[in-house]
C-alpha cells in the first residue's frame, strides 16, 4: 500500500484555476463515488481550502491510480484549463505525503504563516471523508496522527502566536498592558468601519464596557446599539476620556483632536491609571507627542502593522522548528506503517498451521478407522494446540518491539523460514 | 554539621531552581515553572530546618554575625517569594529571586562565624527586630526585581521594538500590582523592625535613638517608601515611578544592610555589636 497525494495550492496555480477544483468540496459525495470506483484506490481523502485543493489515497498499485487520479482533476475544466491544472499538480508519495499533509496542517504550507483555519478545513474534510466511508485504517490512522502534529507544534512553537492582524495586535498589545481587559472600558471616537473591526475584538476579549463618541450621534447610537455600549457625543470627550481604558480613534477630522497637553490634565484627573490610545485614522487624530505622557501609550496605524510585521518575521524563525518536528514526526509514522507488516505475517502463519493440520488430520482420520465423536474431536483439538504452541514463541518474538530495521529484517527471515511467499499448495506436500 | 550539610542542600536547591526556571523563561512551558516552585520548597524547608537546629543548639536565633544575617535575609527572601507566588503568580521572578537568595546563602556559607556572640544579641527582641527588618527588606527586594521587570517592559511597549522578554514578561498592570503589593506589606515590616528595634535600644543601651549610620540610612528607605505609598493613593504615582523609586528605596536599604557592617562608627555592626556603650 502507498500513500500518494496529489493536488495544487496557491503556490502553483492562480485563484481562477483553484475556483474551478474548489467545486469538487460542495458535492464531495460524487467526489467519493468516483474514487471509490477506482479499483486502484483503497482509501481517499478529499480536502479543499481556499488556497489549495488536494486529494491524499492510498494504494496498492501507484502506477495505476495516479493517472486515474488526476485524471479526475482534469475533468474538472475545459482543455485549456486541463493543460494549466496539468502543470499546477504535484504528485508527493509515500514520506513526502506524510510529511506535506503536516505542513499543510500545521499553516507552514499557508499564505499567512501558521494561520490556524487550516486545520479546522481539514477536520472538517475528515469527517466527510469518514461519513462517505472512503478513508481506511491507514488514513484515519495518519489524520489523527496530523491533529496531533499540529497540536504539538502549535504549543511547542511560536508559529501561532502573536497576531498578524491589525485588531487582533491592538487587543495583544491592550493585553500586555492591561493584563485582564474584563474590568477595562473601551471608547471609540468616530465609527469607521475598521473601529468597528476593533471593536469587535475588544468585545470578544471580554471588554466591560463600549462608549461610542461620534460627531453624528445617530452613527455612534446605531454602532453603540449593536455592540451593547452607549453612545455619547464629541464634546464629551474629555470627560469620557476619565472612564476610558483603551481608545480608538477613527474620526475623518482633517486635524489633530487630542493634544498632549489636554491629555496631561486628563491623566492627571484620573490618577494616573494606564491609558492605551489606538489612532487608526488617517490623518492623524491624536497628538503623536502624547507618547511622552507617564502611563500612557499611543499606537498609530504604521506601529501597529510595524508590530505585525515583526510578529510574520517571527513566524518564519519558529517555522524552522516546526519543520523540525514535522520531520521527526513523519519518520515515526513510516515506521508505523512498518509494524503494520507484522500482522499479515503472523496470520500467514497461523493460516498456514490451520491448513497443515488439516491436511494431516483428514490423512490420519482416514487411517484410524471409524471413532466416536468425542475421540475424534480430541485428536483435532491435539494438532491443533500442537501448531499453535509451536508457533506461540515466533509470535511473541515478532510483535515485541524491535528497532525497525530489525524487525523488516525479521519479518522476512520469518517469511523465508515459513516459506510464507511461496504458492501454499505446492509447498504444503 | 547537621545544619551545614543543610545550608549546602538548600543553596542546590536554590541553584538548581534558578536554572529550572531560565529553563522557564527560555521554554514557557509550565512543567518548568512547577519544578522550580518545588525545587524552591524544598531548599526552604531545609533552610528552615537548618535555621530551627541551630537555634536549638545555641540556645537562641542565629542572627549575631554578618553571614548569620545574610543567611537569614536568604531564607526571608525565599519565604516572602514562596508567598508571593502564591497570592501573585509572576512566574519570571523564579529567575530573579532564587538566584539572589543563592547568592546571599553563599555569601554566608564563605563568611567565617564567630565562636561567641555577645549576650546582648542573644535576646527574643533583637531576634524579632533583626527577623522583622529582614522580611521587609526581602519584600522591598521583591518590589525591586518587579519594578526592573516593569522598566524593561514599558520600555519595549512605549518605544514599540519587541524584543525577547515581551513575550515572557506578565502585563504592566500586574507587575504595577505587584509592586504597591510588595511595597504595602515591606512597609509595614520594615517599620515594625524600626519600632522593635528601637524600643529594645531603650531598654539595652537607654536611647531610643541615637542617629547611627544605618539608622539613618533606614529612616531615608522608610521616608521614601512612606513618600510613594503616600503619593500613590494621592496623586496615583503608579507604573514607572514607583518601578524607580521602588528600585532607589531597595538600593538605599541594601547599601544600608551591607555598608552599616563596613562602617567603623556604626554599632550596628555584627561583630562589635556586644562591645558597646
Amino acid at each position: 500500500m502507498t500513500l500518494v497525494l496529489i493536488g495544487l495550492n496557491h503556490k502553483t496555480a492562480p485563484v481562477a484555476l483553484r475556483e474551478k477544483l474548489a467545486t469538487l468540496a460542495p458535492e464531495p459525495a460524487a467526489v467519493y463515488q468516483h474514487l471509490r470506483a477506482l479499483k486502484a484506490v483503497r482509501e481517499a481523502l478529499l480536502y479543499a481550502t481556499c488556497n489549495r485543493v488536494e486529494i491524499l489515497f492510498a494504494s496498492p498499485d501507484p502506477e495505476t491510480a495516479i493517472p486515474q487520479v488526476r485524471q479526475l482533476l482534469l475533468a474538472q475544466g475545459d482543455e485549456e484549463d486541463a493543460q494549466a491544472i496539468q502543470q499546477a499538480l504535484y504528485v508527493y508519495q509515500e514520506g513526502e505525503a506524510v510529511s506535506h499533509l503536516f505542513q499543510v496542517a500545521c499553516g507552514l504550507d499557508s499564505m499567512v504563516m501558521g494561520e490556524p483555519q487550516v486545520l479546522g478545513q481539514i477536520k472538517a474534510a475528515y469527517r466527510q471523508g469518514t461519513e462517505q466511508q472512503a478513508t481506511g485504517p491507514l488514513l484515519n490512522r495518519l489524520l489523527h496522527k496530523t491533529f496531533s502534529v499540529a497540536k504539538k507544534v502549535r504549543s511547542e512553537t511560536g508559529i501561532g502566536g502573536l497576531a498578524v492582524s491589525v485588531s487582533y495586535a491592538a487587543v495583544e498589545l491592550a493585553r500586555k498592558i492591561f493584563g485582564s481587559l474584563t474590568d477595562k472600558t473601551g471608547l471609540l471616537i468616530g465609527a469607521g468601519e475598521m473601529a468597528e473591526l476593533a471593536v469587535e475584538h475588544l468585545k470578544r476579549h471580554g471588554v466591560a464596557r463600549l462608549i461610542v463618541a461620534n460627531r453624528t450621534v445617530a452613527r455612534g447610537l446605531e454602532l453603540a446599539g449593536r455592540f451593547g455600549g452607549e453612545a455619547v457625543s464629541l464634546a464629551e470627550l474629555p470627560e469620557q476620556l476619565l472612564r476610558a481604558d483603551i481608545v480608538i480613534s477613527s474620526t475623518g477630522a482633517p486635524e489633530i483632536i487630542l493634544t498632549k497637553d489636554q491629555l496631561k490634565g486628563v491623566m492627571r484627573r484620573r490618577k494616573q491609571r494606564p491609558l492605551f490610545l489606538i489612532d487608526i485614522a488617517v490623518p492623524r487624530d491624536l497628538d503623536p507627542a502624547i507618547n511622552d505622557l507617564d502611563n500612557v501609550y499611543l499606537y498609530n496605524i504604521d506601529d501597529l502593522q510595524g508590530v505585525i510585521q515583526a510578529n510574520l518575521n517571527h513566524r518564519q524563525e519558529e517555522a524552522v522548528k516546526a519543520r523540525r518536528i514535522i520531520d521527526v514526526e513523519t519518520q515515526k509514522f513510516l515506521q508505523w506503517r512498518e509494524t503494520l507488516a507484522v500482522t499479515p505475517t503472523i496470520i500467514a502463519l497461523r493460516e498456514k498451521a490451520a491448513q497443515i493440520c488439516q491436511t494431516e488430520l483428514k490423512k490420519t482420520l482416514a487411517q484410524l478407522g471409524p471413532l466416536s465423536p468425542e475421540q475424534q474431536k480430541s485428536v483435532e483439538v491435539l494438532a491443533e494446540s500442537i501448531a499453535l504452541k509451536l508457533l506461540h514463541d515466533p509470535f511473541l518474538y515478532l510483535k515485541r518491539n524491535h528497532h525497525p530495521k530489525r524487525r523488516s529484517q525479521d519479518i522476512d527471515l520469518t517469511r523465508r523460514l515459513f516459506n510464507l511467499d511461496q504458492d501454499r499448495n505446492e509447498e504444503l506436500h | 554539621m547537621v545544619d551545614f550539610w543543610l545550608l549546602l542542600l538548600a543553596l542546590a536547591s536554590y541553584g538548581a531552581a534558578t536554572l529550572v526556571w531560565l529553563g522557564y523563561v527560555w521554554r514557557q512551558q509550565d512543567a518548568w515553572h512547577r519544578a522550580g516552585s518545588w525545587a524552591v520548597t524544598f531548599g526552604w524547608l531545609c533552610h528552615t530546618l537548618a535555621l530551627l537546629l541551630e537555634t536549638v543548639a545555641q540556645g537562641f536565633f542565629p542572627v549575631g554575625s554578618f553571614g548569620a544575617a545574610l543567611s537569614l535575609f536568604s531564607w526571608a527572601l525565599i519565604t516572602t517569594f514562596l508567598i508571593l507566588t502564591w497570592r501573585y503568580p509572576v512566574k519570571v521572578l523564579g529567575a530573579m529571586a532564587p538566584p539572589l537568595a543563592a547568592l546571599l546563602l553563599s555569601g554566608s556559607l564563605i563568611l567565617p562565624r564567630p565562636p561567641e556572640i555577645a549576650p546582648i544579641l542573644q535576646s527574643f527582641w533583637l531576634s524579632f527586630h533583626i527577623v522583622a527588618a529582614l522580611l521587609g527588606n526581602a519584600t522591598f527586594a521583591l518590589a525591586f526585581l518587579g519594578g526592573i521587570l516593569y522598566l524593561v517592559q514599558e520600555r519595549q511597549i512605549k518605544n514599540k521594538k519587541f524584543g525577547f522578554f515581551y513575550k515572557r514578561l506578565p502585563s504592566l498592570e500586574t507587575l504595577d500590582a505587584l509592586n504597591y503589593y510588595c511595597i504595602n506589606i515591606g512597609f509595614v515590616l520594615l517599620t515594625l523592625g524600626i519600632i522593635s528595634g528601637s524600643l529594645y535600644a531603650q531598654y539595652t543601651l537607654g536611647t531610643f535613638w541615637q542617629w547611627d549610620p544605618k539608622e539613618t540610612m533606614t529612616l531615608v528607605a522608610w521616608l521614601l517608601y512612606a513618600g510613594l505609598l503616600h503619593e500613590r493613593l494621592a496623586k496615583g504615582w503608579r507604573g514607572r515611578r514607583a518601578a524607580l523609586l521602588a528600585i532607589a528605596g531597595f538600593a538605599v536599604l541594601m547599601v544600608t544592610f551591607v555598608g552599616a557592617d563596613f562602617w567603623h562608627r556604626s554599632y550596628h555592626r555584627f561583630d562589635t555589636f556586644g562591645r558597646l556603650p
